[in-house]
């Protein structure tokens, strides 16, 4: 049996990594579309200023893609140094949209980005907006390729098991490219980046308007952030709901989890705004409702029915059952597969097999499993439902406060009277860590609520692991710790050096906080000098 | 679509390619980063030798991830043992890399010495690191590597860290450093001039001739002493993915065998050291971009030596020799294999033009004066 440990460990491992990783993520996705927007500016009106712009805020954007590249290496590592029996068991289909992220989208955005940061004098400026144009490409077709990779986990369609090769085996890729959970996790995703670039230079500028520096420079910022950023999180809404609707069709449980629906409510359900989930009981203990709301957003009908976590749980143990089925004909069948007899109890029963092999948690051999284990492994088919329903809560609060910043701070845009806001400007500073809170808790909801499964309904997290030592899982647990805590403490160092230093450190000679040292002129050339 | 096994075969040329690539591409900046703190003796020269690289690196870094991916959807079960058996190894690799990206993008970024030689020491630990380890990843391979699978495939390694360690595995570490600092060196030479350029030269006689010593060693050594692998009896090669099938033989001399079974492939080893020597001589000469080429073939040579030694293998088992992982049964499904090589024929010839046109646009010497005028801009 595999220890509980090592399987915990891997998953505190790859959670760790992975939400580390997605720090650095959606800042890329969304800033590089900006430098985009601020580059065509500057081809089409000539105006030094929006190339500066173009040059400072991708200055931070290198800063960001360094960390975005070491961190992403460790997640595809992972999967074969932690993960190897998940690789060998699913390899067949997740293997191919990660390869094709490498050569059509990794090859694109890491040769173009060189030429982003080196190729100014060498490139003509419309060459040049076309760099940073595929630059901006390859980087959101990276997303794409590894959205089709994480939807296809939530919902494993185009793919059968083979139990000649005891693995999944493609069967369709179209379905698998065009999985509906796939292509909403892609929109939503980008555009929760989008958001995130947006705010990340809205709250720069705000900075710098408060400070009463670099004060053309910041209110040309500011501009493009905050039509940048109403855009997308209005995206980020409507697709996000769009989201929802794909969780429904592919996975009840995990909408059942973030909405704490013990039972299945008449159609249309209501909507429980807020609740205090009681897990053992299985019920709410205090529920604010809005009638008829759930089921529209789930099923776009009036009609459809929601299943609640009771209803499923007693479905799920009827695949148990019939999944020990499916695992003991498997057991038989790699023994002996020329058993005719044995072969068709395995066909009958092995859509159900990844449920039978929920039970190797608790015993090896799943026909002995008691009724209480088998109790105990459609238990584990929910996942714990109170950090779901806030996790999710919280993430669609912050994206309705995100959208109402965007929304006044586009409102003043058009005015033009937001660089006398200095209550908008406050606003949008304290909102800068906000969109990262978002996106974590999204990833949160997304992988947390698909447990116990790595492969929904296939493949059991707990038989993913590799085979190996708990040890060697705390000493590569505390390894990666003691590497991210310093590579944060120095990027953190960076931005913000960069951040205060702002345009200045350029070495144009044209805006406040020059270098001294080296190229720069050493004065502080007046803002108001480069209103052009 | 093509047969089964014509694409197994296909595949493990494809996987030869990239890792090929990933020698040639991000060999020459890992080799470039591995001379960095010793031919680069102040701040200035060590800033030129960086910006040789510096818009290049990161594109060249992803014939790694790719390679990396390409296992992962053609051969899942070598992804799987490998990667998991060599559990401290891919770690030390993976961290080593960590120091990379952020070592370019960072070290310049801010005027302190400290700052800067701490960076240029990553650099040289993130370039070195991951060549020998890949190198002492090829010697264990050649001798086997302890682990098997049960009934249901789940991989269990069973030898320790440190025995992977060992003499002929460390040898094999030493031949890809040389080879990697060698490609490296006459890369250092083509972008840059005077002092740099001198000691790039010096550099690119000593790891071409340790390469050559190095290499001619870890043949004498295969064939004098290491127990090759030979398949006993299995399915056929367009058969079913399932490694548990077969028998297999270890056998002194095995991996010798497909040399004398196909007289042909004796030019692969024979391009390892011809390209190595025309490398040696075309540096001597000062012929940079000849010396890059004729080095991108020895390492050619060099990999594919290994990989032809071992065909049909690609991951042996020394403690039970049937759960080795050969390229017919380590493989993915038909189907996925077709999809992938569609795939590689589309993109690859694209990625080749545009890193082309890459390296096209950044063409010519780096030197000193474009530091001192891109003192903001550059790494």
């Amino acid at each position: 049996m595999i220890p509980e440990q090592l399987v915990d460990l891997s998953r505190l491992q790859f959670a760790a990594t992975a939400m580390y990783h997605f720090l650095f993520v959606p800042l890329t996705l969304g800033l590089v579309w900006m430098l985009v927007i601020m580059e065509s500016v500057y081809v089409m009106t000539g105006k030094t200023i929006y190339k500066d712009m173009t040059k400072f805020w991708g200055k931070l954007f290198g800063i960001n893609f360094a960390m975005g590249v070491a961190t992403g290496i460790t997640l595809e590592f992972q999967f074969g140094t932690n993960w190897a029996y998940y690789s060998h068991y699913v390899g067949d289909i997740f293997g191919a949209p990660l390869a094709i992220e490498g050569l059509m989208a990794f090859f694109l955005e890491s040769t173009f980005i060189g030429l982003f940061f080196f190729g100014w004098d060498r490139l003509s400026k419309v060459q040049h907006l076309m760099v940073t144009i595929l630059l901006a490409v390859g980087s959101n077709l990276s997303a794409l390729w590894i959205l089709i990779a994480n939807g296809w986990m939530q919902d494993p369609v185009g793919a059968a098991f083979n139990y000649e090769t005891m693995r999944m085996e493609l069967t369709d890729f179209w379905s698998v490219l065009f999985n509906p959970a796939a292509q909403a996790k892609f929109v939503h995703t980008v555009s929760a980046g989008y958001v995130t670039g947006a705010v990340f230079v809205l709250a720069i500028s705000s900075w710098y308007l408060l400070k009463g520096r670099n004060v053309e420079f910041a209110k040309r910022s500011f501009r493009v952030a905050a039509a940048f950023g109403f855009a997308s999180a209005a995206s980020v809404i409507v697709l996000g709901d769009e989201s929802g609707y794909t969780v429904t069709e592919a996975q009840q449980t995990k909408l059942a989890a973030m909405e704490a629906m013990w039972e299945t409510e008449p159609a249309p359900a209501g909507f429980t705004l807020l609740a205090i989930p009681n897990e053992k009981a299985m019920r709410n203990d205090y529920a604010l409702h809005i009638p008829y709301a759930m089921g529209l957003i789930g099923t776009r009908t009036l009609t459809k029915e929601i299943p609640g976590i009771k209803e499923i749980m007693a479905k799920n143990r009827e695949r148990v059952v019939s999944g020990i089925e499916a695992v003991t004909a498997l057991e038989a069948l790699r023994k002996n597969p020329h058993d005719a007899a044995v072969r068709q109890a395995f066909e009958r029963h092995k859509a159900d097999l990844g449920f039978g092999l929920l039970l190797k948690k608790y015993v090896v051999d799943v026909r002995q499993a008691t009724p209480a284990q088998i109790d105990q492994a459609v238990a584990d088919t929910i996942p714990r439902v109170a950090p779901m329903f806030w996790s999710f809560r919280i993430m669609v609060g912050l994206g309705f406060a995100l959208f109402a910043l965007f929304s006044v701070a586009l409102y003043y845009t058009v005015k033009g009277s937001f660089v006398q806001k200095r209550w908008l400007q406050w606003w949008a500073l304290l909102f800068l860590p906000v969109p990262w809170i978002a996106a974590e808790l999204g990833w949160f909801v997304a992988e947390y609520g698909r447990q116990p499964w790595t492969i929904f309904g296939v493949l059991p997290t707990h038989l993913s692991v590799s085979t190996l030592t708990v040890q060697s899982l705390y000493g590569s647990l505390a390894g990666f710790v003691t590497f991210y805590t310093l590579l944060a403490i120095v990027d953190v160092y960076l931005m913000t050096r960069f951040a205060r230093q702002g345009p200045g450190s350029l070495g144009t000679g044209r805006y406040d906080n020059e270098p001294r040292a080296g190229g720069g002129t050493g004065a502080a050339v007046p803002a108001d000098a480069i209103r052009s | 679509m093509l047969d089964y096994a014509t694409l197994k075969l296909i595949w493990w040329l494809l996987v030869g390619v990239l890792l090929i690539g990933f020698a040639v591409m991000d060999g020459h900046d890992m080799g470039v980063g591995t001379l960095l703190p010793f031919v680069g003796r102040d701040d200035i020269e060590r800033r030129v030798i960086i910006n040789t690289v510096g818009p290049h690196w990161d594109g060249n870094q992803v014939w790694f991830i790719t390679a990396g991916g390409a296992v992962f959807a053609a051969w899942p079960l070598v992804y799987a043992a490998a990667f998991s058996g060599f559990y401290w190894a891919m770690l030390a690799v993976l961290w080593a890399l960590f120091l990379r990206p952020t070592g370019f993008d960072f070290r310049s970024k801010v005027e302190n010495r400290t700052w800067r030689s701490v960076w240029d020491w990553g650099l040289f630990v993130g370039s070195a690191v991951p060549p020998i380890i890949f190198g002492v990843a090829f010697g264990n391979l050649l001798q086997g590597v302890p682990f098997h699978f049960d009934e249901s495939l789940v991989s269990t390694y069973t030898g320790t860290f440190w025995q992977l360690l060992n003499p002929f595995a460390l040898l094999a570490g030493v031949v890809s450093l040389a080879m990697i600092t060698f490609h490296g060196a006459n890369y250092l030479m083509h972008r840059t001039e005077a002092a740099i350029y001198r000691r790039a030269r010096i550099a690119a006689l000593v790891f071409g001739a340790l390469l050559i010593v190095t290499f001619a060693l870890a043949g004498i050594w295969v064939v004098a002493g290491i127990g090759g692998y030979e398949v006993a009896s299995g399915a056929a090669p367009g058969g079913v993915a399932n490694p548990l099938a077969k028998t297999v033989n270890v056998e002194p001399g095995a991996w010798l065998a497909n040399y004398s079974r196909y007289p042909l492939t004796v030019l692969v080893p024979i391009a390892g050291f011809g390209g190595a020597l025309a490398g040696l001589f075309c540096a001597w000469r000062g012929w940079t971009l000849t010396a890059f080429v004729a080095s991108s073939v020895a390492m050619t040579g060099v990999i594919g030596t290994a990989a032809v030694s071992m065909f049909p293998f690609v991951m042996p088992s020394s403690s039970d020799p049937r759960s080795s992982l050969t390229v017919w049964d380590a493989t993915s499904s038909h189907l996925t294999l077709a999809l992938m090589f569609w795939v590689v024929l589309i993109f690859m010839p694209l990625i080749i033009f545009y890193t082309r046109w890459a390296y096209g646009v950044m063409a010519g010497k780096v030197t000193a004066a474009y530091i001192r005028q891109n003192e903001r801009s550059a790494y």
